[in-house]
């Protein structure tokens, strides 16, 4: 066990939360295999986290979505204990947060992890500054210390001038910008947000969204990020994971997701994700034909499918795929056309060329 | 409200009507042939109430030499007497100028200068009554009893707020403490603790300490679960969440609880003089049981004033937005006010001066002797004919039919109104009050709550119906109800006694007053939140406003109208206790009875726990199915 855990690494394995009086022994029997409804129909407890694995790395961004009910906010909820996990084995900077004694356990809260929360959880009571700076007073920071960094931490998420309200004279998009600030205040290696927007109206939401993105991009915390709302996952997250009933069912970038989910409640999930917007040209370029020219022009594998349209539509020849210097393959205007039109050409679509393409082109 | 009896779905339909008018017939029946057996007369020599006496004897003289009280009961009691001449030395030592100017100056920082004049007029006025000492105990008796409350009761409050557990343990003990009647507390506390101050300021915490723990506890319970969530993600410690958290977000519920407490150390106070406890009690218990208005009227005024003065200013704290720091002028005019007192009190005679008193007593009682014999007839004529046509024919059937009887009649409707165990409960209370011996008064006390709780119940829904149908009528009744929930109940005998001397009739006048504004509050609410769209969906099918009031609205509020109903009965079980200073007879007035005459003592501490007993029956009875979850639902 390292002593700081100051890289901001999250390892969970085997994680399981039941919640219930005989949680225990519900777990040592079979019947942790049913689905969540008949384990509760035969023995009262509710399972809520089922066997769920995964890693973070430092600096990365990992969402986590679901719909509701799937046991987003107790798997967060679980990283630091908040809620008592029943079984599993959780590491955060090489520690096993499940061993830590309280103390230890309270240290880790203190500096770090902190949470972010769908409702906010400020004092009403306390002003702006002192909401942010709560996290500080815990621990014992002077008073004219803490201040000068909460001054200092409200000026990063735009509150400046706010400091002596209170929350409830602030908006709601400002009110969860204190609560970023008082998260962040402690100047923690880990953020955890449970929903942070999805009480906001959508103009607030998106304008959130692009100060999270710019926060990491400042600050580079690894941040758990849960969220309902696909849109969102696919702006903030560099993986996802996809709850279902309390299990994993698919991790992946939004390009695995989307070009291969895994099944078909996540090919539902993404149904309605403009596909052009998400996969690149990896994912449709094919080995080039026999006699086909290679003079057409070069894009990178990584561009997004909808920026190759006006590439290939200023040129009659085949767009060449490339990696660097090695060329992957090469897409042409009908293989651009059919991918829009639903027929996809690399055969990557469980669901096939149903409705649901041409149901994304419309929407895009 | 459809019969359950008759539930088998056969093809010759009974009518619902039919099983209950049959069990009713039956029980007619059965009292005609069997009445007069099977009764339980009143013996005041009976062998159960000779060896509570005789229980008394002994501890009387074992007082200095057992255990139990030379190292733990008398410590308790040596412990709250210092407390209390503590509180009262220094109400002394502050002299009447002194303490008017620290009452207006914590009044004014309360909530600013109304509520400091208020203050400062209201305790003037206890000198200007003449009543200036009693007064003083009084608030030291209430003082010690209130602190002593919330010392113990806050913190139970809070655990109890945080954990469910506990909670389920408390809320059953808070629920028979909450309905049983002030008298039943004394006895025994007299015979642990002696009589006296002590005493009196323990059972006035005993009585006082529920809504502090309960209140308390809700308080806790509806902080919001982000913000401890917030706060413990961020490493805080248990007491730092607690402290940080919990508290100041309990805070405004939390003077209400004060408050509540408050209120109910006030009404209890005046009777914890039957146990010699000093202050106002002791003219308004000496007026009422020699029914003289003039006595117990400046000191029922002066009890009134003083609950006035008090719960403005904890309603000020409680409303208080508390990021309006007390400022530093503030400070200045409640140091000037307080100073001013204390500069005066050496300069100004000892006493309230003579000469500022006014003494009513002969003018009241002139007034109070005219009012009776100018309005004797009309007085005596209700008296007279509600006695004969209703109270003395109830009393007789309840008193001459066997005791069995009473005792399935009870089953039987407990069974109906609330199911199986309420009504078990309901019939283990019954019987026990038989073995106790008290059977006999206890049936004469539940005629008089019966026929107390009828009336209320009348009165209480037409007025909670005319309420929530007339918006305008509702804003006058209103701060009316306010003002009659802040008064201590025996304050409600005043004007009982005033129109009709002591008799029976008197107590049911007086609780009748003293229990209707809760349920026409209650009715009126119930009412009012049945919801806009039902109503609407309802006027919209065409119904008249009457079929809305019988069809839609008295149906869905079903559940207040039976909380109501409970709280009427509970209300009315105390006052009717009570009145056994003007009259009412039966088990209040063995419990007087047990006071003043050391020999009946037993009889007394037994008709004190057959109140209980009879006001744990009556709350099951009526608690309705789903007023309080069983614990077996929950799981
Ligand atoms: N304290 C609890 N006791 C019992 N069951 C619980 C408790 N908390 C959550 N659950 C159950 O666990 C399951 C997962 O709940 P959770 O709150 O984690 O879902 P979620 O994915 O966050 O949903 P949402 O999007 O609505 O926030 C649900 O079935 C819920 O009823
Ligand atoms: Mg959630």
């Amino acid at each position: 066990m390292r002593e700081s855990p100051d890289s901001g690494a999250i390892g969970v394995e085997g994680l399981w939360k039941i919640f219930g009086p005989r949680a225990e022994r519900v777990l040592d029997s079979d019947d942790r295999f049913l689905e969540p409804g008949a384990l509760r129909e035969k023995t009262g407890c509710t399972p809520a986290v089922r066997d769920v694995s995964f890693e973070v790395s430092p600096g990365e961004v990992f969402v986590v979505m679901g719909l509701s009910g799937s046991g987003k906010s107790t798997l967060v909820r679980c990283l630091t204990r908040l809620i008592e996990p029943t079984a599993g084995r959780i590491t955060i900077g090489g520690e096993d947060v499940r061993a830590a004694s309280p103390a230890r356990l309270r240290e880790l809260r203190r500096h770090h992890v902190s949470m972010v929360f769908q409702h906010f959880g400020l004092l009403p009571h306390r002003r702006v500054i002192d909401n942010v700076a709560y996290g500080l007073e815990i621990q014992g920071t002077g008073k004219a210390a803490r201040h000068a960094r909460a001054a200092d931490i409200l000026s990063l998420v735009g509150l400046d001038g706010h400091a002596d309200s209170y929350p409830d004279q602030l908006s709601g998009g400002m009110q969860q910008r204190v609560g970023l600030a008082r998260a962040l205040a402690v100047e923690p290696q880990v953020m955890l947000f449970d929903e942070p927007f999805s009480a906001l109206d959508p103009l607030i939401r998106r304008d959130m969204q692009a100060e999270v993105v710019r926060l990491h991009r400042e600050v580079g915390k690894t941040m758990v990020f849960i969220t309902h709302d696909l849109s969102e996952a696919l702006k903030l997250g560099e993986r996802i994971a996809i709850m279902r009933a309390g299990a994993i069912v698919q991790i992946g970038t939004p390009e695995e997701l989307v070009g291969a989910p895994a099944d078909d409640y996540v090919a539902d999930f993404v149904r309605d994700v403009p596909r052009s917007h998400v996969l690149t040209l990896r994912w449709i370029a094919r080995p080039p034909e026999e006699g086909e020219p290679l003079d057409g022009p070069a894009l990178p594998a990584v561009t997004l499918i909808k920026d190759a349209i006006g590439a290939a539509s200023s040129s009659s020849r085949p767009i060449r795929v490339v990696d660097g210097d090695e060329l992957v393959g090469v897409v042409d205007r009908v293989d651009l056309l059919s991918f829009l039109a639903g027929q996809d050409v690399s055969g990557l679509d469980v669901s096939g060329s149903d409705a649901s393409g041409s149901d994304a082109v419309a929407t895009a | 409200m459809s019969s359950t009896a008759v539930s088998t779905p056969s093809r010759f339909r009974v009518p619902g009507w039919v099983a209950p008018t049959g069990i009713a017939l039956l029980f007619v029946v059965a009292y005609l042939i069997f009445q007069g057996t099977g009764t339980l007369p009143h013996n005041s020599e009976a062998p159960q109430f000779a060896a509570v006496t005789e229980l008394r004897e002994w501890i009387d003289d074992h007082r200095n030499d057992n255990p139990v009280f030379l190292y733990f009961l008398n410590y308790i009691r040596i412990f709250v007497e210092a407390l209390f001449s503590l509180l009262q030395t220094t109400l002394y030592a502050l002299g009447w100028p002194g303490l008017i100017g620290v009452m207006g100056a914590l009044a004014w920082l309360a909530g600013g200068w109304r509520v400091a004049l208020g203050a400062v007029a209201g305790f003037c006025s206890f000198g200007v009554f003449g009543l200036w000492q009693a007064s003083v105990d009084t608030l030291a008796l209430v003082a010690s009893a209130v602190l002593l409350s919330l010392v113990i009761g806050i913190p139970l409050g809070v655990w109890a707020g945080l954990s469910v557990r506990v909670r389920k343990l408390f809320t059953p003990v808070l629920d028979v403490m909450q309905i049983m009647p002030h008298f039943a507390y004394l006895a025994p506390l007299a015979l642990f603790f002696h009589i006296g101050a002590p005493a009196g300021v323990i059972a006035t915490m005993i009585y006082s300490i529920p809504p502090a723990i309960r209140i308390t506890a809700l308080a806790i319970q509806r902080v919001s679960p982000t913000a401890v969530e917030a706060s413990a993600s961020l490493g805080a410690t248990r007491a730092q969440t607690l402290l940080k958290v919990h508290l100041p977000l309990a805070r405004s519920t939390m003077a209400l609880a004060i408050n509540q407490t408050i209120m109910m150390a006030l009404s209890m106070v005046v009777i914890a003089n039957l146990i010699s406890a000093p202050g106002l009690g002791s003219d308004i218990i000496r007026g009422l049981s020699r029914a003289q208005v003039g006595i117990m009227l400046p000191a029922g005024l002066a009890i009134v004033v003083m609950a006035v003065v008090l719960d403005r200013m904890m309603v000020s704290v409680a409303k208080r937005d508390p990021r309006n720091k007390i400022g530093r002028s503030s400070l200045v005019v409640a140091a000037v006010l307080a100073g001013a007192g204390l500069i005066a009190a050496p300069l100004l005679p000892r006493e309230w001066p003579a000469n500022l008193t006014i003494n009513l007593v002969s003018e009241i009682n002139d007034v109070v002797l005219w009012a009776e014999t100018s309005w004797f007839g009309v007085t005596s004529f209700i008296k007279d004919t509600f006695s004969n046509l209703v109270l003395n024919p109830l009393e007789h059937l309840f008193t001459s039919a066997p005791w069995w009887l009473v005792a399935a009649a009870v089953l039987v409707v407990a069974w109906r109104i609330s199911g199986v165990r309420p009504a078990l409960t309901a019939l283990a209370c019954l019987l026990a009050i038989a073995l106790l011996g008290t059977w006999e008064h206890s049936m004469r006390t539940l005629t008089t709550v019966a026929v107390a709780v009828v009336v209320t119940l009348v009165i209480g829904l037409l007025l909670g119906v005319a309420a929530a149908r007339w918006d305008t009528y509702s804003a006058f009744q209103r701060p009316l109800l306010d003002a009659a929930q802040t008064m201590p109940s025996f304050v409600y005998l005043l004007p009982a006694l005033a129109l009709f001397g002591t008799t029976r009739f008197t107590a049911i006048f007086a609780s009748i007053i003293f229990a209707v504004p809760p349920v026409v509050r209650l009715v009126e609410d119930g009412i009012r939140t049945v919801p806009a769209t039902v109503v609407e969906a309802a006027t919209s099918a065409g119904s008249t406003s009457g079929q809305l009031l019988w069809k839609v609205q008295l149906p869905m509020a079903r559940r207040a109208i039976l909380l109501a109903a409970n709280q009427g009965i509970v209300m009315t079980l105390a006052m009717v206790v009570v009145g056994a200073l003007v009259g009412a007879g039966a088990l209040g007035y063995d419990v007087v009875l047990g006071f003043s005459q050391r020999t009946d003592f037993g009889m007394g501490f037994v008709a004190g726990v057959a109140m209980v007993l009879l006001g744990v029956m009556l709350d099951r009875i009526t608690q309705g199915a789903d007023r309080r979850p069983s614990p077996t639902k929950g799981m």
